[in-house]
């Protein structure tokens, strides 16, 4: 059986200097100062929140799921997980989580990959990558699709069977459950609030996210 | 029975090594363990337009799998197939564990400098990877996530990570189908998990074979819906 660990936080929402709400399918690029906390909150259950961090001074070193799952040799992000870059820093660090277990695992979802996942005919509709493209390029700094890499989905699981599969379970959320991470330096998050409408990562129904961050 | 590929020439790699190649369209790279144990970490690239690379989270979620073998594709994150497994003696290959840095394998194993050891210097994947890398005009946004051939590692229920040790025996060996003209980006460094406390990575062969475009019937293309509309995306984008 696996444990499922929840911590608590006690930073109050009255408190925090920035708040803000962001819509099912809506993206948001925010910089998250050297010890500043930001929570990320599940308004309504079941909703994956796509995210990728960069360090704030240099897009290269950025979020990398393979170096964050081998440095603590385990595959589910939860407090105490340092979020490890590709240049080997640690971005930031979970200190407090009422979901229990979030997946870096099964990447964003994109038009292409819904085509070879669901049906070719599914180009068009809306999805992760397109979201992290567009804030990405406003942002500026010559950003590119290469720097849309490999993210974290709070909120979602991904469990790895014993003999290698791996399934998108229901999800371990629920509404006002949140994740909480301590920048460790400047960083810059970037999130897609998941509008995917053919798999249960959103339980079919995409809702909003609440973010916030304290001094 | 269906064509076989023809063998052009073989490479030795010692453990430790880097390597890089564009493989061209229907060509096999085929890696075989000489030794046994040995660990192959590799990313890809479309070798025409480099943005489309390997991506690890579309190729597992769409064939539902955190391990990867005969019959599995490795996909771009433009909704097409790179590279097909087309034969697998080992059975199991890791994508989940990344690869080494610098500073994690002087940690490991300690320092062992070029100007003392010459070439049984301590060598790290992850330099090893922007060398061959750079070689290409590409740099460290270009880094993808890797898998790492011939190695296995087991999941609990908790996610934790354990090596399984004895994956991959001498003369293993497993066939790399490219799609397109592929960037092919390799090293033979340990596998970052490997609890063996020794500096001591493993050569492999690295073989290039011609071979026939995969049939309407290719176990690859059939392996799931997923793979058969992957190589349909594949196909109209070279049409």
């Amino acid at each position: 059986m696996s444990t499922l660990i929840y911590t608590e936080s006690r930073l109050d929402p009255a408190r925090a200097v920035y708040d803000k709400v962001v819509g099912a399918g809506d993206g948001w690029m925010h910089t998250i100062k050297a010890g500043q906390s930001f929570r990320i909150v599940d308004m309504e259950g079941n909703q994956a929140a796509d995210t990728l961090f960069y360090d704030a001074d240099d897009f290269a070193n950025r979020y990398s799921a393979q170096d964050t799952i081998r440095r603590q040799g385990a595959i589910y992000l939860t407090t105490g997980t340092p979020l490890y870059s590709t240049g080997g820093d640690v971005l930031l660090n979970i200190t407090a989580d009422t979901c229990g277990r979030h997946d870096t695992l099964g990447g964003a979802c994109a038009t292409e990959s819904n085509q070879v996942r669901y049906a070719l005919d599914k180009r068009w509709m809306h999805a992760c990558r397109d979201t992290f493209m567009l804030q990405l390029l406003k942002w500026g700094r010559d950003a590119t699709k290469a720097d849309i890499t490999h993210n974290i989905n709070f909120f979602m699981n991904v469990p790895v069977t014993p003999d290698g599969g791996l399934s998108f379970a229901d999800g371990v959320s629920a509404g006002g459950r949140y994740v909480e991470m301590r920048a460790e330096r400047d960083v810059v998050a970037l999130i897609s609030n998941c509008p995917q409408l053919n798999n249960p990562c959103n339980a079919y129904n995409p809702t909003p996210i609440r973010l916030l961050i304290w001094d | 029975m269906p064509e076989s590929p023809t063998p052009l020439f073989d490479e030795h790699l010692p453990g430790g090594g880097l390597w890089s190649a564009v493989i061209r369209r229907h060509q096999v790279l085929r890696l075989t363990d000489i030794e046994g144990g040995a660990n192959v970490s590799l990313m890809a690239w479309n070798a025409a337009a480099p943005l489309d690379r390997l991506n690890l989270p579309d190729t597992l979620k769409a064939q539902y799998t955190a391990r990867l073998t005969r019959g599995h594709v490795l996909m771009g994150d433009m909704g097409r197939v790179l590279l097909s497994i087309t034969s697998d003696t080992a059975g199991w290959h890791d994508p989940l564990g990344g690869h080494s840095d610098a500073g994690e394998v002087l940690q490991k194993y300690g320092e062992r400098s070029y100007q003392e050891a010459r070439n049984d210097w301590h060598r790290n994947a992850h330099d090893n990877f922007l060398v061959e890398m750079g070689k290409h005009g590409l740099g460290p946004r270009d880094l993808v996530a890797n898998v790492n051939f011939f190695s296995r590692l087991d999941a609990d229920d908790d996610g934790r990570l354990s090596f399984h040790s004895g994956n991959s025996k001498a003369g293993d060996s497993v066939d790399l189908r490219a799609e397109m003209d592929v960037l092919v980006v390799l090293t033979t460094c340990q596998h970052p998990l490997d609890p063996n406390p020794a500096y001591a990575p493993k050569p492999v062969t690295l073989t290039t074979l011609s071979g026939p475009p995969p049939a309407a019937d290719d176990f690859c293309r059939l392996f799931r819906g997923e793979n058969q509309r992957a190589f349909t995306l594949t196909e109209r984008y070279l049409a």
